[in-house]
């Protein structure tokens, strides 16, 4: 039998194709929030670094100034995500749950390499539709791994990673600063640098650093541990202090009378009760 | 900003190469994987264990082909159980590949070749092409730097190389490749597979030989004819 000739099977992208063909033709569809990131990650001598900045944004515009990107998976398993927020939310959520079902049934911690194939078959299957750009890490019983997830699917495993729109710029402060065996406070702080790299030359990244340090001790989530873009500006203004400007004359009125007649009409109406 | 959702696929722009020799097989590719003009991973392993003494050098969708090397990798175990301590063959890897890249062929991108030893066979070497066609063949390249280096291989390959001999043919070969494809580069990869062994090693990026005297060349490239 042709290849050709074969009962088509999985799933049928032809909606996509004309989704995609419509809005050629101008149709305007609701832009999803992505976050036009930068998330990173690094393996030290016993643990791995996550990182992400905390910009979500729709369009040009910035959503969420303070939004979590490093997602759990399992005690000692993180993920940062990037791409569509909602993507990136569901896909680390529902494999998280499928961790949960299957440590209930072994009775045994998580493996990172079990989320990273469980991730990269979900992707795989949806052929890139579901955009999750993914820093995959933890430590398990095999000691500590870092990964790298596309949205089509395919992984890499490396001791350093970046992704997002500004994983250029964290990848040129891991390149240089990167040493083999780091020690905790060295892999955070050259984490900290690359995200901040991100923050303050990529566009589609900003506001504040979040870290996550796992090791086999457990997982240190350290929301905002850096929020280098304070706000310049508050909300309300603020009132002036009574006594800023002189008086310079004063003069009484006499206040008119106030009271005024109120007639209450009492007029008794049937209730219609049909 | 190039928003993520827009990121391109993952490509392996690749040079592969598989090589038998007298007694196995050498494997041979370049570490480079590219997502549009960035590269993704200037280390990557394309040279996949599919099962025990056989391998897999992958080139063109990296997703695709991550995913039929694990299907391979699934199936062919499952072999291996039935077979017992037969130890499965090359022949039964290459057609397990060659059923999941014909059957699909309508939506995947991937160029395998399949290489390895087997107690009855000895050294092989099977390639499947974008189409999904099954060919055994005594050497394969394959990837975008493959055309850079046809002439080089039909030129120098000969029937029952020693080891070294063929991994030096094999490292020179990708080592051209990576030198005028823009796609390949990094380190080059070699995995030899014969009756005793099934070694992986690999030459950094700054120990990759270089050709026509680039980069070192100060002056006019110095052109030397060499009679063959």
């Amino acid at each position: 039998m042709l290849a050709s000739e074969r009962k088509p099977q999985g799933f049928d992208f032809d909606l996509c194709k004309r989704n995609d063909w419509l809005e050629k033709q101008g149709l305007k569809t609701l832009k999803p929030w992505s976050t036009g990131t930068t998330i990173c990650g690094v393996v030290f001598k016993d643990g791995v670094v996550l990182g992400a900045d905390t910009r979500s944004t729709a369009g040009e515009t910035v959503a969420d100034k303070n939004c979590e990107k490093i997602h759990f998976m399992a005690p000692n398993i993180y993920c940062c995500g990037a791409g569509t927020a909602a993507d990136t939310e569901n896909v680390t959520g529902m494999i998280s749950s499928q961790l949960e079902l299957h440590r209930f049934r072994t009775g045994r911690e998580s493996r990172v390499v079990t989320s990273l194939t469980l991730l990269k078959s979900h992707l795989f299957r949806y052929q890139g539709y579901i955009s999750a750009a993914l820093v995959l890490g933890g430590v398990d019983c095999k000691g500590p791994h870092l990964f790298t997830v596309f949205p089509h699917g395919s992984t890499d495993a490396l001791p350093f990673c970046t992704m997002g729109s500004g994983s250029l710029n964290a990848m040129a402060v891991y390149e240089s600063g990167y040493k083999e065996d780091m020690t905790k406070e060295e892999a955070m702080e050259l984490t900290k640098r690359a995200i901040r790299a991100g923050i303050f030359n990529d566009l589609g990244s900003g506001s504040n650093v979040d870290l996550c340090v796992i090791t086999a001790d457990g997982a240190e989530y350290l929301r905002n541990i850096d929020m280098p873009n304070p706000r310049t500006f508050t909300a309300v203004p603020a009132p002036f202090k009574i006594g800023s400007t002189p008086v310079l004359k004063s003069k009484d009125l006499p206040v008119p009378s106030l009271e005024t007649q109120v007639t209450v009409e009492t007029t008794a109406t049937a209730m219609d009760m049909s | 900003m190039e928003a993520p959702t827009k990121m391109k696929e993952v490509l392996t722009g690749t040079t592969i190469i598989a090589c038998t020799y007298d007694g196995g097989v050498i494997l041979g590719a370049d570490s480079r994987t590219s997502s549009g003009n960035y590269v993704a991973n200037k280390v990557a392993d394309k040279i996949t264990k599919v099962c025990d003494k056989v391998y897999l050098c992958r080139s063109g969708s990296a997703a695709h082909t991550q995913a039929v090397a694990g299907y391979a990798n699934l199936y062919l175990n499952q072999h291996a159980i039935e077979l017992g301590d037969k130890g499965c063959s090359v022949k039964a890897a290459a057609n397990i590949v060659k059923e999941i890249a014909y059957g699909n062929k309508a939506w995947m991108n991937a160029g395998m070749i399949i290489a390895g030893w087997d107690k009855k066979e000895k050294g092989k070497v099977f390639v499947v092409p974008l189409g999904g066609t099954l060919m055994d063949v005594p050497f394969a390249v394959g990837g975008s730097g493959s055309i850079y280096i046809n002439a080089f291989v039909d030129r120098n390959w000969k029937p029952n190389m020693t080891k070294e001999e063929c991994k030096s043919f094999v490292r020179k070969a990708v080592s051209l490749a990576i030198s005028r494809d823009g796609s390949s580069g990094g380190v080059i990869r070699t995995v030899t597979v014969n009756e005793h062994e099934q070694v992986k090693e690999f030459v950094t990026g700054n120990e990759v030989p270089v050709y026509q005297d680039e980069i070192q060349s100060k002056g006019p490239p110095q052109v030397e004819f060499v009679s063959v």
